[in-house]
């Protein structure tokens, strides 16, 4: 049972979140008309072994999303902060 | 001299003041409080249990514990039958019901037994061979057959009356096993303050302590502790209670048995409680199994680990045999040995070793047990029990006469819970054994589980793990137990040469699934090089035991063959369960209704009372007809859609998604997520809208309000409120922080209902009167915000039958109240209700892509939306919506279909063909949504077709194979009443 520290609600059981899928790449701004641009966010993904960072909703919870890093090979879990935060910064 | 084995007069931890009475194939025996079914067995002088997997050979227990891998059986009758079942594990309680397995007609005489002259043709790789093969239809011919033969027990179809729990636990430290090292370490971590978690899958706690005589220094070393442990309030001891996986998380999944508890189902007491338990740290203490020895027919009854001999005798008071001869490798089945002397056996040992320390041939000169140095036991003698063993001694072949044969080949760690997470156990040429390949940080073995088998060495491993899961100095300062008084068990052995083919009989390596050393011989000679084929060709290790006697012995076979070492050749990875799970303890409660959730509406408590036949759709029970008119779907619907088309009708929609969206940037954030523009929606009005995902499929549609300057609400369909929700949370906080938005789910909070047909206005009137529901004040696509009778109402003047229709939503509390009034005011106009049957009905009619069009693969242009797509502005999709493949004119895309042939029917799911073409492969296209047209008086469809409404006109073939129907229709357009939507500007 992967465990989730939300930051809002403490470590919780993966089983009250839903995932996401990969939080490292940056969403093109809205308005961007560039076909390949989007084409590239929404279809090509690397399939890192190691350290990721990834979205998850705490849908059973507090309905944040929150940026999940995790090590894929190992499944430890790095930490968390809310996706809101990061995006800002 | 009788050859069975037979209850002592003392001894042992069994309470002989009070007797258990049990059924053992509806005789009835007796045994005592604190015996296994086991034990009980064996006291009453039964040794013959099973009848082997594949070759129907007479077996009897060979251990004492979970790693049993003969003695199975069937407990309980009805609904309660449960398979499978060491009998080593299970306690014996008054009403017990067992059943020995895989005997046919009766374990004692066996016609199946014959398997045994058949022997070659069912060696190593038969099933593969025989049934998996080229010719693998034959498998299902034989499969009841072989079933029957090599089937393990039988399961029930009879629903099971127990009740199953499911738990949860935290704790600072986790300790698996109460042996000498997990009481320890348990005690340890208590004393640091920390709260503790001990589980111990034995009803007694002690482990292998339990297997020294009750008198013994480790016997009060053990009942010391464990009364130290209670005293601790922090430390919480759990009996009966396996851990059967560690996963992520440091999360360890806990079964607990308690059927020796008898627990009454109508008082709420589980049979089994399944615990998701999750610590800060976890120390596995599970201990080892000792190892078969492998030499002819070693697996006649009578043929035991020589552990297992000691603990029968030691904690059961039953004596296996009174000749016994034990075989070892290694110093602690000389242990063994004594027990057995000491209880009157006349032992002989045969050691392996030409040399061993003085110290146990002077303990065995004293007790009186003879000694053979230097002697391997070639094969065993006897049928349905031993009466015997020949040993080679250097070049003497020696036989020996017994009832009973001990063998022990040292000891293998249990290293499945730490293999778990995924690290391969590593090989100790020491230990001639697998320990732990390494822990996670928060992880520890100690004692036999860590190859650490020597004296007490456990016990201050233990200590030492319990001190270290808990850290700091506090847990550092705590004062390690003292040690057991009396004698040392050293450890010490020679690793078991390869076994070589017995001159006679068959020498088994895993004994439940029947496969012999010849077997893996043959494994090898056909190619198959690693532990994993070897596995699957042979089923080694594939038992409901999983090997847990049987994986060390096959790796050696298996790395002499290769010319490997045993590191290089490598194990089988383990996985959870570590023991079998019933499904009962899987799935707890969550059996019948209590599966999933249930969403009911508001307005449920009405529909049951009125007459509604419920149906699910998801998570939701709606109305799916009502009595009043007609008894079966297929009538009713016809007559309430009419009751819409000509009347009024009233249905419930409080399951749609409700969305509450506020604030300054909801125009704009509105308008970013809808395919159409929102920006411009005046207050006071709704608009359909369409949304789409990142990748241009269609997410949803629904219809949004605008209430106020900077508040909406926004509904969605059933089926996607949850997903609409979480998109719309997903963009504001990781795509669109700078939007000052908010957005609320009200989907439980308001109860909807649509009243819909040419009457509805004047069914309002008479329902809300007051309220100006005039064409001019409240057109079609108005929204009102009205008080009635003090209680905030929401009229929404939208349609999705095609009719003049309102949806009006309150709080839900007062959903039945409002509903019952529309109901009892527009009487007079004959209003009804209609159910979700009528109300998807309509929708077809009217040409509404709904769910089942909507299926996450269909673009807003394959549902023939694509004009609403706004040109002005930026929305979620809308770039890859211009992919070229996406805009193809060959798309399936949205296509009313209507029949053309009297007294045939249309079927959802029908694969379309044009007409003429072969019937044949995929087709076109397939219907999504049927319906009875009362309007055209046929059956219509909704499909997706290839190349869409440019084959308008066109006659097309339905076929629905499973039927073996074809059915003449031809493409029209989807809209199939109303076209100029006339009806809904009245
Ligand atoms: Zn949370």
């Amino acid at each position: 049972m992967l465990r989730i520290p939300c930051p809002h609600c403490g470590e919780r059981d993966y089983t009250e979140f839903r995932y996401a899928g990969d939080a490292s790449k940056v969403r093109p701004k809205h308005g961007t008309d560039d076909v390949k641009t989007w084409h590239d966010f929404v279809f090509l993904f690397d399939n890192p072994k190691g350290p990721h960072r990834e979205y998850w909703q705490h849908v059973l919870g507090c309905r944040q999303w929150l940026v999940l890093e995790r090590n894929t090979a190992t499944n430890e879990v790095m930490g968390a902060v809310l996706a809101r935060t990061r995006e800002a910064s | 001299m009788s050859r069975a084995p037979s209850r002592l007069p003392a001894g042992g931890r069994i309470d002989r003041n009070q007797p258990v009475t049990f059924t053992l194939e509806g005789r009835q025996y007796s045994g005592y409080a604190g015996d296994t079914l086991a034990s009980a067995l064996l006291a009453n002088g039964i040794s013959l249990v099973a009848r082997s997997f594949k070759y129907h050979r007479p077996r009897g227990f060979i251990a004492a514990g979970v790693e049993e891998p003969n003695g199975l059986f069937t407990l309980g009758t009805g609904g309660r039958t449960t398979p499978n079942v060491p009998g080593t594990t299970i306690e014996l309680h008054a009403g017990l019901v067992a059943a020995r397995q895989n005997g046919f007609p009766s374990i004692e005489f066996d016609l199946m037994a014959v398997n045994q002259w058949f022997a070659p043709v069912l060696g190593a790789g038969f099933y593969y061979k025989t049934f998996m093969g080229p010719r693998r239809g034959s498998w299902m011919f034989y499969e009841p057959f072989i079933r029957r033969a090599a089937g393990l027990g039988a399961g029930t179809y009879e629903r099971d009356p127990d009740r199953y729990e499911t738990a949860h636990a935290y704790t600072d430290v986790l300790v698996v096993g109460a042996g000498p090292a997990g009481l320890a370490a348990a005690r340890a971590a208590g004393l640091a303050g920390a709260r503790v978690l001990l589980v111990e899958q034995d009803f007694l706690a002690g482990g292998s302590l339990l297997s020294a005589p009750v008198d013994s220094g480790e016997a009060e070393w053990c009942a010391q502790v464990v009364a130290e442990l209670a005293r601790m309030p922090n430390v919480q001891v759990r009996l009966r209670t396996t851990a059967f996986g560690l996963y992520d998380g440091n999360t360890v999944g806990l079964v607990e048995r308690r059927d020796a508890l008898r627990p009454d189902p109508e008082r709420g007491e589980a049979r089994e409680v399944l615990t998701t338990a999750r610590a800060g740290s976890i120390v596995l203490a599970t201990g080892a199994y000792e190892r078969p020895l492998v030499f002819g027919d070693n697996d006649r009854p009578g043929i035991v680990l020589a552990g297992a001999a000691e603990t029968y005798a030691n904690r059961y008071g039953v004596l296996l045999g009174r000749q016994a001869v034990v075989l070892t490798n290694n110093d602690r089945a000389w242990t063994s040995a004594l027990a057995l002397a000491a209880q009157g056996s006349a032992v002989t040992v045969v050691e392996q070793r030409q040399t061993v320390d003085a110290s146990l041939l002077a303990s065995a000169e004293a007790a009186k047990v003879a000694v053979m140095l230097g002697g391997r036991a070639k094969y065993a003698l006897g049928g349905k029990h031993v009466e015997g063993v020949v040993v080679a001694a250097g070049s003497r072949e020696v036989r020996l006469h017994c009832d009973l044969l001990c063998m022990s080949g040292g000891f293998a760690p249990v290293v499945h819970l730490s293999s778990h997470t995924g690290i391969k156990p590593l090989y100790r040429a020491d230990i001639d054994a697998f320990v732990p390949g390494g822990h996670a940080a928060t992880h520890a073995s100690a004692g036999a589980a860590n190859g650490t088998l020597d004296g007490w060495a456990a016990i201050i491993e233990g200590h030492d793990a319990g001190v270290r899961a808990v850290g700091g100095d506090a847990a550092a300062a705590v004062s390690s137990p003292a040690l057991p008084a009396g004698p040392v068990h050293r450890y010490a052995l020679q690793p078991v040469p390869v076994p070589e083919l017995p001159p006679r009989g068959k020498a088994f390596i895993d004994f439940q699934g029947d496969v012999g050393l010849k077997d893996v011989h043959v494994a090898h000679q056909e190619g198959y090089v690693s532990v994993e084929h070897l596995k699957r060709y042979t089923t080694l290790g594939m038992g409901t035991d999983q090997g847990k006697t049987s994986n060390i012995n096959a790796i050696g076979v298996m790395a002499n063959l290769r010319s490997l070492s045993v590191p290089a050749t490598g194990t089988t990875t383990f996985r959870p369960p570590f023991s079998p799970l019933t499904v009962g303890a899987l799935a707890g409660r969550a059996v019948g209704h209590h599966f999933r959730p249930i969403r009911r509406s508001p307005l449920h408590d009405w529909h049951v009372a009125n007459g509604a036949t419920l149906i699910e759709a998801g998570p939701w029970l709606r109305a799916w007809f009502y009595s009043w008119a007609g008894s079966t779907a297929a009538s009713a619907y016809i007559e309430e859609m009419k009751l819409v088309r000509c009347g009024v009708g009233i249905a419930d929609v409080s399951s749609l998604g409700k969305i509450d969206v506020q604030g300054p940037d909801a125009a704009e954030f509105l308008n970013r997520v809808y395919v159409n523009g929102f920006a411009k929606l005046p207050v006071g009005k709704a608009r359909y809208g369409v949304m789409l995902n990142d990748d241009a499929t269609v997410l949803d549609d629904g219809t949004t309000a605008r209430f106020g300057e900077t508040r909406y609400f926004m509904t969605t369909t059933t089926a996607q409120a949850a997903e609409v929700m979480s998109h719309l949370e997903f963009l504001l906080q990781t795509a669109w922080p700078e939007l000052n938005v908010a957005v609320t789910s009200l989907t439980d909070q308001w109860a909807g209902m649509s009243v819909a047909g040419p009457k509805a206005r004047e069914a309002l009137a008479l329902a809300l009167p007051g309220i100006d529901l005039a064409d001019g004040t409240l057109p079609h696509m108005g929204v009102r915000e009205v008080e009635f009778e003090g209680v905030p109402l929401r009229i929404l003047r939208l349609s999705f039958s095609g009719e003049l229709a309102y949806e009006l939503y309150v709080p839900a509390d007062y959903g039945i109240a409002l509903w019952e009034h529309v109901l009892k005011a527009a009487e007079p106009l004959g209003i009804r209700p209609y159910g979700l049957e009528a109300l998807a009905s309509l929708r077809i009619e009217k040409g509404h892509a709904a769910g089942l069009e909507l299926d996450h693969r269909t673009t807003l242009d394959d549902l023939g939306l694509g004009k609403m797509a706004s040109r002005e502005k930026a929305f979620v999709g809308r770039e890859l919506r211009l992919r070229p493949e996406l805009q193809a004119p060959e798309r399936w895309s949205l296509v009313g279909i209507e029949c053309l042939e009297d007294g045939a029917r249309l079927r959802g799911g029908a694969i379309l063909f044009a007409a003429g073409e072969p019937v044949k492969g995929h087709g076109r296209g397939y219907i999504t949504s049927v319906t009875w047209s009362i309007e055209l008086g046929k059956y219509i469809a909704l499909g997706l077709y290839d190349g869409g409404l440019r084959h308008e006109g066109e006659e097309i073939v339905c076929a629905f194979p499973l039927k073996g129907e074809q059915v003449r229709a031809r493409i029209v357009s989807p809209i199939f009443i109303d076209a100029k939507g006339e009806r809904l500007h009245v």
